[in-house]
């Protein structure tokens, strides 16, 4: 079951990628997008559902300990002692995983297929797109790290193919090759931890297997046993693992991908950077967090990293004029706030954010997608305003989404942020001064998130109609800008609402937005927070570090959380740990943070839409540029000055040709002893013979 | 009775001779007979040495090289007639198609 999952997508992609151009020569473009179309969605579709049913029948009712669905497919490699296995591993953490991915997914194939309508590589588009969801998949049912690897560098091909897709374009082409080589960074990281994972422990994988006849447990077991003062290899791994999941999730340093990922069709931005691909670095994290809580140097680093990113992107946010590029620096911002909350371990946290922000990005890209769809491919939020009464429907699933994302009271995004929020003011994993200073890093955070999105409604949706005035100058560039995609869509009559194709997944995405924080409601609320408790099993606890610290037992503390009342048994001591007052108190400043953010926006972007932020914001703090002078100059110098024309040319090819040039000249001198004349050789034969009779006369004259 | 020493003296001046002659010599022809010297120097010794051990196998070898010889020399002049028709020469320097 779990792996047809898996396979029903690749099925898609097979058909789609092998027979796109022979149904697009037999029936033509109309019935090839309508039959590629079905094909694509209906095998993300089955994969979804089974998705579902493995989630809700199979996982949900078995116990809470035994929630772990296996299935083994073959072995794959088995050389010694190492062994990795082409097995699947359903447990609560990859579960929560597929459902999104599936879900959200089949979300974006059916916008795509209305998005994409009139292009002509539109079967070599799903292609890719059902090839990315079954390498997502492979990458979070993988249950050993090699398997994982794979889907993590099949995401990564998917992605570059699909960043690239409009192939005459020089800047997607650039972007994609950019994305690839950036997360290649990250991925060596990957591998070294791995290979460090396996002289360390033994195994790769996530569960206990037979090898050689004898039980080895997974390295996350064995890790999670290990004495607390053995850290040091696991501090390597972490960190490198950590390495890995910067490149794939846009972290400092090697963030500055995403935002010029965009280059992409506006689907391929919300599916794979924004909902899925880039929350695997958080999946890697949160999958190896046995291994993160017993290194918290690695921890303090993922937290401060993720803090930093969030702070870092966010700021960026608020100065772009590009509608994506808004939204790709936002979710740079929001996968540091999942670090921030997997650094604080609160892995859980960071988990439930990965899933709201799926639902409320994948909204707001799509929503982005469908403005810029019916803007005939105008990006420029600079001549854009005033759509709200054009496009009714995008307008209000965007303000969904808008909301959900600024962490408004009650929506999906607020449940998440806030429990990050919290998580991180009351981290153990931390000193608690590190924890406040991260939290006020967070909260200021979460405040120019509202801001900058309020910007973005306020430019695109409110306000004056723009675009009417500057139709004229600029038309050419934007068109250009989305490369082979426009031109026949025969409806140039100004911007309109976008087909019911489009606008379905928007109103699912903004009723998952507005709904899907509710599974998560925190135990002060008055929830009962069972996406934690779901989680539990499948995520590692953080031991305080400040117990040892301060002498402060937490015993007691626990006692006063549990004549509360309101905590559940199966709480965890952690998590009673923490005064139910103070975070209540906590909630409310966020959602003060969060109404004043977007309070603030709204006064201020209403009224000056076309502010410019200070030039340093505008041009992302100069990041791009600061690499180029460093490594990629540097880089670029190196192999053209030294190994291109020093090693290449002088030492290889200077080897090479030597060595040519030694035997011609050799041969050069050779040449001579063929005179031409017989007599010439004959004498040198009687030498021979004179020589050959000389030596059995003189030196063996005694051999007998 | 003649001893061996004189019949090998005889065949290895025989062999120097026409060594001597193949590669001091320009004339074809007399490269050609010079060649024939050789072979029949070779003859000698061994048929000399034949019947020393009073064995025929020398005496048989000798009959071949004697029909290889016969063979040589109708391929020889073959090529010496072509030569000359195509260089109106003898001379051996002259054919040097190979030289540099």
């Amino acid at each position: 079951m779990l792996k047809w999952i898996v396979f029903a997508p690749l099925i898609g992609a097979v058909i789609n990628g092998l027979f796109g151009r022979r149904f697009l020569a037999l029936f033509g473009q109309r019935a090839t997008e309508k039959l590629v179309g079905f094909i694509a969605c209906a095998s993300v579709g089955v994969s979804a559902t089974l998705a579902f049913m493995a989630f809700f029948n199979r996982l949900l009712p078995a116990p809470e300990d035994q929630r772990r669905i296996t299935e083994p497919f073959f072995t794959w490699l088995k050389v010694g002692s190492f062994q990795a296995d082409f097995a699947y591993l359903l447990d609560p953490l990859s579960g929560i995983y597929i459902l999104f991915i599936t879900g959200v997914g089949l979300l974006i194939h059916i916008y795509a297929t209305g998005y994409m309508h009139g292009d002509p590589g539109y079967y070599r588009f799903f292609c890719y797109l059902n090839l990315f969801m079954f390498m997502m998949l492979t990458l979070v049912l993988a249950d050993n790290l090699l398997l994982l690897f794979v889907g993590w560098e099949g995401v990564g091909l998917c992605s570059y193919l699909l960043i690239g897709y409009y192939i005459k374009w020089d800047v997607a082409g650039s972007a994609a090759k950019k994305a690839f080589v950036m997360n290649r960074i990250g991925d060596f990281g990957f591998m070294i931890a791995t290979f460090l994972v396996f002289t360390t422990f033994g195994t790769i994988s996530f569960v206990t297997k037979n090898i050689n006849g004898q039980d080895v447990p997974s390295f996350l077991a064995q890790a999670a046993s290990t004495p607390a003062v053995a850290v040091g290899t696991l501090t390597a791994i972490a960190l490198l693992f950590f390495v890995g999941a910067t490149g794939k999730s846009a972290q400092i340093p090697l963030f500055t991908w995403l935002p010029d990922a965009m280059a992409g069709p506006t689907p391929v931005s919300a599916l794979i950077h924004a909902a899925t691909m880039v929350t695997a670095g958080v999946y890697l994290v949160a999958r190896c967090s046995p291994v993160f809580v017993k290194a918290p140097t690695a921890m303090a680093v993922v937290a401060v990293i993720g803090a930093a990113t969030a702070i870092f992107a966010a700021t960026i946010g608020i100065a772009q004029n590009d509608i994506k590029k808004v939204l790709a620096y936002s979710t740079v911002s929001q996968l540091g706030y999942m670090f921030l909350a997997c650094g604080v371990g609160a892995f859980v946290a960071g988990i439930f954010h990965v899933m709201t922000h799926a639902f409320f990005k994948a909204l707001l890209f799509l929503g982005s997608g469908s403005v810029i769809h019916g803007m005939s491919n105008e990006q420029d939020m600079r001549r854009m305003g005033g759509l709200r009464k054009l496009m009714p429907i995008t307008y209000s699933t965007m303000f969904a989404g808008w909301l959900a994302i600024s962490g408004f009271p009650l929506l999906s995004g607020f449940f998440s942020k806030d429990e990050i929020l919290w998580r991180t003011w009351s981290t153990e994993a931390l000193p608690h001064s590190w924890g406040k200073a991260l939290w006020v890093v967070a909260a200021v955070t979460a405040v120019i998130t509202a801001i900058y999105m309020t910007r973005l409604m306020a430019m695109t949706f409110w306000g004056r109609q723009r675009f009417t005035e500057a139709r004229d100058g600029h038309h050419a560039g934007a068109g250009h800008a989305s490369g082979g995609h426009g031109g026949d869509h025969g409806h140039h009559g100004g911007p309109h609402e976008s087909g019911w194709l489009m606008v379905t997944p928007l109103i699912i995405l903004a009723m998952l937005s507005i709904a899907g924080g509710y599974v998560g409601v925190p135990v002060a609320l008055g929830g009962s927070n069972q996406f934690e408790r779901f989680l539990e099993p499948a995520i590692a606890k953080v031991e305080p570090v400040t117990a040892t610290h301060n002498g402060a037992a937490p015993a007691p503390v626990m006692a006063q959380a549990e004549s509360h009342g309101a905590v559940a048994s199966a709480q965890s001591a952690h998590e009673g740990g923490h005064d139910v007052e103070t975070e209540r108190l906590f909630t409310i400043i966020s959602s003060v943070l969060a109404v004043m953010g977007l309070a603030f926006g709204f006064v201020f972007f209403r009224r000056n839409p076309l502010w410019r932020a200070p030039k340093l914001l505008e041009d992302k703090y100069r990041v791009d540029e600061f690499y180029d002078a460093t490594v990629v100059g540097p880089v670029e110098g190196l192999s053209r000055d030294g190994l291109w024309k020093v090693v290449d040319v002088k030492i290889i090819d200077g080897f090479v040709n030597g060595v040519a040039r030694l035997f011609a000249a050799l041969a050069g001198a050779l040449r001579y002893t063929q005179t031409g004349f017989a007599r010439n050789y004959a004498a040198v034969i009687m030498l021979g013979a004179i020589i050959v009779i000389g030596y059995f006369i003189l030196v063996l004259r005694h051999w007998h | 009775m003649v001893p061996l020493s004189w019949y090998l003296a005889l065949s290895a001046v025989l062999f120097t001779i026409g060594v001597v002659g193949v590669l001091i010599q320009r004339n074809v022809i007399s490269l050609f007979m010079c060649v024939e010297l050789m072979l029949n120097a070779v003859n000698i010794s061994l048929i000399a040495f034949s019947r020393l051990h009073a064995n025929v196998t020398g005496q048989l070898f000798v009959f071949i090289v004697m029909a290889v010889a016969a063979a040589e020399a109708a391929v020889g002049l073959a090529i010496i007639i072509a030569l000359f028709r195509s260089r109106e020469t003898l001379n051996v320097d002259e054919a040097d198609l190979l030289k540099l």
